[in-house]
């Protein structure tokens, strides 16, 4: 089983995808069975998996050779286990969502398919055991979200598409270079925690630093870095599943997994100060999480305000990564589980109220908590968790992020964090502020409801509903049960103790 | 090893029967030469796997009067590309020119043109001496441009005149440079050829109009005005074979010419220059050919100009292994550029024949008209999809594979200044192809063409190309084991090894 | 060096024959009319040919060496019949257009 069980994980959902683009677009209800077929063998597969490292230290790992110089390796370490099981889990319940949302519209068979793909690629992302296996996946991603994003055929998708493409094209070509240019000068390489370029001293610190620009460009892209993250707000045109997606389980998870993966086991994060790259690095991702903020803070339409708070937040993640202190660390590895099941409930949120209310933006909110009170009450679950109010997962992200700080003896993280917790408020409390305490401004009328003819479940269908109720829960509870050894704090601090001298 | 001449044999053969038989029994017939050709060719290619290469003297004369024919890992491989795109062909064009009443009369003179272009293209893999080379690219050179102007249509007249000029000179230059050789040395052979060459002033001239000849050939920019009008006003089956096959025949030429013959002229000190050269003349190509087929409305001439881009890749062998004598990287350029001549046949191949399919099924390959083929057609677009990443050079196919090894090649020779090029045809690559997959994304908004049916192998075919350019990624270690028999390896490596 | 070396036979034909290769090529590229293109492509040929006959002269002293002339027959028969192929093309496309000084090379290059 230590070498299926990867493969097993891996291949439940690009079996599905490859199933479902073949079926004919009438058989709704045998696409729905093979999708959650195929989710739910996942889950189990990515469950047996944990529970096999964690309890039995199992290692799983399966190695082909290519005959280039590399092996394809997958291997599932704690790093790539909380990744997975992150996507797994919420693919689950965003197939779920997708499956009410897009009742009744046209080409859904490619549309579950490249779906299936997109998560079998961030599978792949996850369980790479080395940077060339990591390229390979990485870049499928991004073959495989594009139909995805111009999903709808309209103009403005197609303009999406071609934003996104161009951005995670060159990104991607940046990134070859990179890896190649490594293999070259060091051999071939697996991950390894606390660093695989440590070891090797005959490798010239310029040619070093250099590469790692290149790597961060390649990734940045897609963890939307500024000013590489032109085309995440863009891509918002795309489906609410797409975003969600896009947002909180693939895309830009992998693009922040990969810097991870880059600091803590290709260079490690010691020898990575060592060479002086993580302050330029640090600069860009403070730039970022304030920028984000401040444009979030200019949006009028919700989904681009989500979309900057989305460049806000993954940021913190990567600050984990070169803040030097150990809980930083443990900190930027939490944030991305925190960070993924809010801001996925927030785009499950947004997708209904304009899908039933015809809602996009900001200023036709007010007022709908009396209309959609559930939805709205898990929107602001999920939105006061960004802002890290207790005892939401959020405030456990940024808590441990400022005390790496302090511990780091770098202080302005603290300041940083405050800061933009403040711009977090800032335009998350309006949005709380008019849906719960202002008049309706507009008549939500039920025609939409019933021009569907769904059976509801008070505001929207059942399929729709659970899983915005299930991730707003784990928001929940990833921060009330932090404390749990298996929490994802749990977790994440042993992920950290394998990666530079957590206590 | 007698089956060797079968190879060529077989496709000249079928040839002459398919024009003497009934018009009923000609695809019946062809396809069995053709599958006899693939059976001879994978043969071959296992008897290289397992026992290296092979030389046959043909009616049993040695080398200075009699014509032999050298088998080594290059030639099998090339053998095998054209054989597997060949049948596949076959396949796709016994269906292509089934459709219509006016298609039907140029399926009759397909067949026979076709398996003798076959025949001439085995025969320049294996032939071992300059002359034969030159018989048998001359007679692959007039099938294929007999299968351009099949249609009859003044374009294609005029752009297989075009053509035929072209090449001929190309030949003829490549002759003048034999005559040069066989002037100097009284050798025809390659291998005698390669042992008897000092650098002297004819030779220099001979080896100037030999590349001269074949680049002409081969269509490196700037000598690829010809292509673009040739291919894209072919018939489909026609496009794929000649995008596919032909031109590589005059680079295998190139490659034995170059690391063969000129050996010990092309490697050391002046030989820097000319290798510069070519590496100069293939970036432009990479990205001028892109560049214009990223400006094309019409499908073909896209595909065609994107011919153009990709074949500069080829060209990077040149200068990567002209700064030394068997440096590490060697294995690394040959796999690159055999990779990518896998890739680019089977992926090329799979283009021009799924445009087909399109230009079939709307009677228009304009992209504009290309509204909701996504989801009406969606085998082919796939198909377009996936040949596309692999010319890309994105994973998982043999487009990555051999970008891959092609840029660590290019690093690890020092030569950096290429690695951009090759980045930037990538990304002017996935322009075109995004270009075309965006518009099969549009929905029809009432006013989409209504669609003609397509036959099942014509739909299909397309689909098998795509997917085994994305299977052979996974099996670069056959292709690296095959090629230490690569002739130039072999020569540079051990100063000329027999066969 | 001595003048009979200089003007040897040998010398004469290949002169003569880079001539015609010279000129062949100076009409393939000038000319416009299609029958005068394949009639240079016919000079380069004959240049071609006239100095491989004149190497089996060379390499013998006595009696001539019968590997090139084998090879100009075989020349000879393929230009024939590209020849014959590029003729039969001219009249296909005069036919067409009635008027044979269309250039196929003039056109813009990358126009299809």
């Amino acid at each position: 089983m230590t070498f299926w069980l990867p493969l097993i994980v891996l291949f439940s959902s690009l079996v599905t995808g490859l199933i479902i683009f073949v079926l004919p677009e009438e058989r709704s209800r045998l696409r729905t069975a093979l999708n959650m077929a195929g989710a739910s063998l996942k889950v189990a597969g990515v469950f047996l998996m944990a529970w096999g490292l964690l309890a039995h230290d199992v290692v799983y790992e399966v190695r082909f050779t290519m005959g280039l110089g590399f092996d394809f390796l997958l291997k599932v370490d704690l790093l790539s286990l909380a990744f997975v099981s992150l996507s797994s889990n919420l693919w689950f319940l965003t197939t779920l969502y997708a499956v009410g949302y897009l009742e009744g519209s046209p080409n859904r068979s490619r549309f579950f398919g490249f779906f299936s793909l997109c998560v079998t690629a961030s599978t792949g992302v996850a369980l790479a055991g080395n940077l060339i296996t990591f390229f390979i996946f990485y870049e499928f991603l991004t073959l495989v979200t594009y139909p995805l994003v111009v999903h709808r055929g309209t103009p403005k998708a197609l303009d999406a598409g071609r934003t996104y493409l161009w951005h995670a094209v060159t990104a991607g070509a940046v990134l070859f270079l990179a890896v190649v240019w490594l293999q070259v000068l060091s051999g071939p390489f697996d991950f390894i925690p606390g660093g695989a370029l440590q070891s090797m001293e005959h490798l010239s610190r310029s040619d070093l630093t250099v590469i790692f620009a290149l790597l961060i460009i390649g990734l940045g892209v897609k963890s939307a870095l500024v000013p590489l993250h032109g085309w995440l707000p863009t891509a918002m045109i795309a489906p609410a599943p797409v975003s969600a997606l896009l947002h909180a389980v693939a895309v830009v998870k992998a693009g922040a997994f990969g810097v991870m993966r880059v600091i803590f086991d290709v260079y490690g994060k010691d020898y990575a100060s060592q060479l002086g790259v993580l302050d330029p690095l640090a600069l860009v991702v403070v730039g970022t999480i304030l920028f984000g903020s401040l444009r979030a803070l200019m949006q009028e339409e919700l989904k681009r305000r989500l979309a900057y708070s989305t460049v806000s937040q993954v940021s913190y993640i990567v600050l984990g990564a070169v803040a030097l202190g150990p809980l930083a660390t443990v900190g930027g590895l939490v944030h991305l589980v925190h960070q993924g099941i809010m801001k996925i409930t927030l785009f499950f949120c947004a997708g209904i109220l304009s899908e039933f209310l015809g809602i996009h933006r900001i200023d036709q909110m007010d007022g709908v908590g009396r209309r959609m009170p559930v939805t709205m009450a898990l929107f602001s679950l999920a939105a006061l968790g960004m802002i890290g109010v207790p005892p939401v997962a959020g405030f456990v992200s940024k808590w441990h992020l400022a005390q790496g700080g302090i511990q780091g003896g770098q202080e302005w993280v603290v300041a940083v964090l405050v800061v933009s917790s403040l711009l977090n408020a800032a335009y998350f409390l309006p949005i709380l502020h008019a849906c719960w305490f202002k008049a309706p401004a507009m008549d939500f009328g039920e025609r939409n409801r019933q021009e569907r003819g769904f059976i509801t479940w008070r505001e929207a269908p059942w399929t729709l509903m659970l899983p915005t109720l299930a991730t707003a829960l784990f928001s929940l509870a990833a921060g009330v049960f932090a404390g749990w050894e298996w929490s994802p704090l749990g977790v994440a601090e042993k992920i950290a103790a394998g990666r530079g001298g957590f206590p | 090893m007698n089956q060797m001449i079968w190879v060529v044999l077989l496709p000249f053969l079928g040839s002459v029967v398919c024009l003497l038989v009934h018009r009923k029994l000609v695809f019946a017939l062809a396809m069995a030469a053709s599958l006899g050709t693939l059976a001879v060719a994978a043969g071959l290619v296992a008897h290289v796997w397992e026992h290296a290469g092979a030389r046959v003297e043909l009616g049993g004369w040695a080398a200075p009067l009699g014509i032999a024919l050298q088998l080594d890992g290059l030639a099998a491989l090339f053998l095998l590309l054209t054989a597997v795109v060949g049948v596949l062909v076959g396949i796709y064009a016994g269906s292509f020119f089934a459709q219509t009443s006016e298609l039907r009369p140029m399926g009759i003179h397909f067949w026979p043109l076709w398996l003798l272009l076959w025949g001439g293209l085995n025969g320049v893999y294996l032939c071992s001496d300059a002359f034969n080379a030159y018989v048998l690219l001359e007679i692959s050179t007039l099938a294929a441009v007999g299968l351009t102007v099949l249609s009859g249509s003044t374009a294609s007249l005029v752009a297989g005149l075009r053509y035929l000029l072209a090449a001929m000179f190309g030949s003829l230059m490549y002759l003048l440079g034999v005559a040069l050789l066989y002037a100097g040395t009284g050798q025809l052979d390659f291998v005698l050829l390669s042992r008897s060459l000092t650098p002297q002033v004819h030779v220099v001239t001979a080896f100037g109009l030999m590349v001269f000849g074949l680049l002409l050939k081969s269509a490196l920019l700037p000598f690829h005005f010809w292509l673009p009008p040739a291919h894209a006003s072919a018939p489909a089956p026609v496009s794929a074979i000649l995008s596919a096959l032909v031109v590589k025949a005059s680079f295998f030429l190139l490659l034995k010419i170059w690391f063969v013959v000129f050996d010990s002229l092309s490697g050391e000190g002046p030989g820097k220059m000319p290798g510069q050269l070519l590496g100069f003349l293939g970036s432009l190509a990479v990205v001028w050919g892109s560049f214009q087929a990223v400006r094309q409305w019409r499908l073909k001439s896209l595909i065609a100009y994107s011919t153009v881009g990709q074949l500069g890749y080829l060209f990077f062998i040149f200068p990567v292994l002209s700064f030394s004598h068997s440096p590490p990287h060697e294995a690394l350029a040959w796999g690159g550029t055999v990779f990518h001549l896998f890739s680019h046949g089977l992926a090329k191949a799979s283009l021009f024949l799924a445009a087909g399919c399109l230009l079939r099924a709307m009677g228009t390959d304009d992209l504009h008209a290309m509204r909701d083929i996504a989801g009406r057609m969606p085998v082919i677009t796939f198909s377009l999809g996936v040949a596309g990443v692999s010319l890309m050079g994105l994973p998982p196919s043999a487009g990555f594979v051999a970008k891959w090894m092609l840029l660590r090649a290019v690093l690890a020779s020092g030569q950096w200044w290429w690695a951009p090029v090759i980045v930037l045809g990538g990304l002017l690559t996935a322009a075109y192809v995004f270009k075309i997959l965006a518009y099969t994304f549009v929905p029809s908004q009432g006013d989409a063409v209504r669609l003609q049916p397509v036959s099942l192998a014509m739909t299909f075919v397309p689909l098998a190309l795509a997917m085994l350019c994305v299977l052979i990624g996974f099996r670069a270690d056959e292709v690296i084991l095959l090629l230490p028999a690569v002739p130039g390896c072999e020569m540079s490596a051990g100063g000329g090894g027999g066969p | 060096m001595d003048l009979s070396m200089v003007m040897s036979t040998f010398f004469l034909y290949s002169l003569a024959a880079m001539l015609l290769v010279g000129m062949g090529i100076y009409g393939l590229l000038t000319r416009r009319h299609l029958l005068r293109k394949v009639m240079a492509l016919n000079v380069i040929a004959g240049g071609v040919f006239l100095l491989l006959i004149t190497t089996a002269y060379r390499n013998q002293e006595h009696f001539p060496d019968p590997v090139p002339q084998a090879m100009v027959l075989t020349g000879i028969v393929v230009a024939i019949s590209a020849t014959g192929f590029a003729l039969a093309l001219v009249r296909r496309i005069h036919q067409r257009m009635k008027d044979a000084k269309t250039d196929p090379f003039g056109e813009k290059w990358d126009r299809s």
